[in-house]
């Protein structure tokens, strides 16, 4: 009998549990599913209609879009401008953090925290105005760095440094390289603060030398550390949008077209609401393509 | 501690200079020359050999920013005020003197942030909790769900958002960019990282002695959460401040622009008066800068809890 009621006691309890945990959560998930989760679930939907940004629904047409995508030569060379630019920053800007983390994290707070501030000035600074003088630094005939080159002698003559298919793609990622290291190195200096230091020690009193102490020891203690921020690192240089939509429009001729652009683009240049969509789920499953590669390539190691 | 007494080698050195090099050229460079770009005179910003130094310091960009007054100082958009109206048209405050345009795109910019933190925080706060110390049906999936969908590129639904918008009657207002800010699940993440650390034996008493779900919430659970309460304000505040792309999706009639947007939209009118468009950077970038060197600590706490998994 005593056994029953306490069965009760404790269903009625598990119950209050569930009701004021979902309470809990409510106002959260309410933005959740009605601004995050349903416009996911949209994306998929009319990514498989013609539909236009005037129209409503649009009519169905399957996987037209996809087809109709892989075979427009502009969004494939936005996906490999896509691809340079993911191949060329999150290896730098990995290796980078790294690099200055290292340097930095044992050195005296006030100077650590200095180094972490300057790194992240670009973030703050925010990417509207970063570009805006960047579009000015790299400015043909008034920009400051044509001016130090040819005075220095490094180049001859003034380039023409976003107007040129050869220089313009690597324009855009020195900026965003500078705005995507602060994060990085921030979650560095704290990951080799925490590493554990009896280890180091042990190996140092063994003779290990500082490199072989960095790889062998803190290396693989840092190990989901780098992991996440190779994953953060992709995915924001997949979505680098702001910097080509500001400097180059995308042009000279396509040379710096992303997907992220040619999104934006077709959707509120070519009104090809269907087609930017579908774009935006090839890019989503990119992401989550090489999210769940990053992820199962650190669990192997 | 030995590392602190020991003698710098040439190899740290030299990687000690390299550091300072790039940051002082790449980094620091542009936020000075934004700033002093800001006060030169159109001709020594157009001229092919730079003043590295401004020899003379103006306010003519500022006044030209400031010059068309067209905008009402106030002007706020009450959200699904329509549904409860008569004739369906929406409620709209508007208050006083006319202003320029710019100096509304900063008001909006700082109402737009303060609003997306505070909605973000109390939401986040009281789901973080639920799925740190709540145990109830489907909490897994739910918290799965979430981890996934941070995974995924915030940009690719706002295309999609954009016509819900305009079907909640919200489209080209502030609260477009300040709701999906609120929905995105980062801020539950970060804060069931730091509820997870309330003891469950402190609940536990709390509700022995008899203390309800909302007094337990705010004189047990608020006090120790609040390190991660200011590392999301800060972090939501300046994230939504810089957030471009949204806002160029979201917003286009001039008196709900915000200040990155007011900064784009000179680019393509004024293209080449880089002295103007400092003038607007400036005014964009160093007031959050401001704000990030003030609560930077909180801010750096925030980045590390987010990457800790869970």
């Amino acid at each position: 009998m005593a056994k029953v009621k306490q069965q009760s006691m404790s269903r009625e309890l598990a119950r209050r549990e569930t009701i004021s945990g979902y309470l809990f959560l409510l106002p959260s998930l309410l933005f959740f599913i009605v601004f995050v989760v349903y416009p996911m679930i949209m994306c998929v939907f009319t990514s498989l209609t013609d539909a236009t940004m005037a129209d409503g629904g649009g009519n169905f047409i399957g996987l037209k879009n996809y087809v109709d995508l892989f075979q427009d030569p502009i969004f494939r060379k936005g996906l490999l401008n896509t691809v340079i630019i993911v191949v060329v920053s999150v290896p730098t800007v990995c290796a980078f953090s790294l690099w200055v983390g290292a340097r930095i994290y044992n050195m005296k707070m006030w100077a650590c925290s200095a180094f972490r501030v300057i790194f992240y000035l670009p973030v703050v600074t925010g990417s509207v105005a970063v570009t805006v003088v960047w579009k000015w630094i790299y400015h043909y005939y008034n920009g400051i760095l044509n001016f130090v080159g040819t005075n220095l002698g490094l180049w001859e003559k003034n380039i023409n440094w976003l107007g040129d298919p050869k220089f313009a793609l690597g324009c855009i990622i020195l900026i965003l390289f500078t705005t995507s290291v602060g994060q990085p190195i921030v979650l560095y200096v704290s990951a080799l603060g925490n590493v554990d230091h009896t280890l180091v020690e042990a190996a140092q009193v063994d003779g290990a030398t500082d490199l072989q102490v960095f790889w062998k020891v803190k290396w693989p203690q840092i190990m989901p550390t780098t992991l996440y921020i190779l994953v953060i690192t992709t995915i924001n240089s997949f979505q680098c949008f702001a910097l080509i939509q500001l400097l180059t429009s995308g042009g000279p001729n396509h040379a710096t077209d992303t997907v992220m652009y040619y999104i934006y683009y077709s959707a509120f240049t070519l009104y090809r609401y269907g087609y930017a969509n579908a774009m935006g789920v090839i890019l989503a499953l990119c992401i989550a393509a090489l999210s769940a590669v990053q992820f199962k390539l650190a669990k192997t190691d | 501690m030995n590392s602190g007494v020991k003698k710098l080698s040439v190899y740290q050195i030299i990687t000690l200079v390299l550091i300072v090099i790039i940051a002082v050229v790449v980094f620091l460079f542009p936020l000075y020359w934004i700033i002093t770009g800001a006060f030169k005179t159109p001709a020594s910003v157009n001229s092919p050999n730079p003043d590295w130094w401004p020899k003379e310091w103006v306010m003519r960009n500022f006044d030209t920013l400031f010059d068309k007054r067209s905008a009402p100082l106030w002007e706020l958009h009450v959200p699904l005020s329509e549904w409860f109206t008569q004739d369906h048209s929406q409620i709209v405050f508007s208050t006083g003197p006319t202003v320029p345009a710019a100096f509304r795109w900063l008001i909006n910019t700082v109402f737009m942030s303060v609003m997306a933190m505070l909605l973000t925080c109390a939401t986040a706060s009281l789901a973080g909790y639920s799925l740190a110390k709540k145990r109830f049906f489907g909490r897994a999936v739910l918290f799965s769900l979430i981890v996934a969908a941070m995974a995924l590129p915030k940009q690719v639904i706002l295309i999609p958002l954009l016509r819900e918008m305009s079907g909640l009657h919200l489209s080209d207002t502030i609260w477009s960019v300040i709701f999906p800010i609120v929905g995105w699940p980062f801020g539950v993440f970060l804060m069931k990282q730091f509820a997870e650390g309330i003891p469950g034996e402190i609940l536990e008493a709390a509700r022995i002695d008899g203390a309800g779900e909302v007094k337990t919430f705010t004189t047990i659970v608020l006090p120790m959460i609040k390190p991660g309460i200011g590392a999301l304000a800060i972090f939501t505040f300046i994230n939504t401040w810089n957030d471009y792309f949204m806002q160029l999706v979201m917003l286009r009639n001039t008196n709900v622009l915000t200040m990155p947007l007011g900064i784009s939209k000179m680019m393509g009118e004024f293209g080449q008066d880089y002295g103007l468009l400092m003038a607007g950077a400036a005014l964009a970038s160093v007031p959050i800068i401001i704000v990030f060197l003030i609560f930077q600590k909180y801010f750096t706490k925030g980045i590390t809890m987010g990457a800790v998994k869970g």
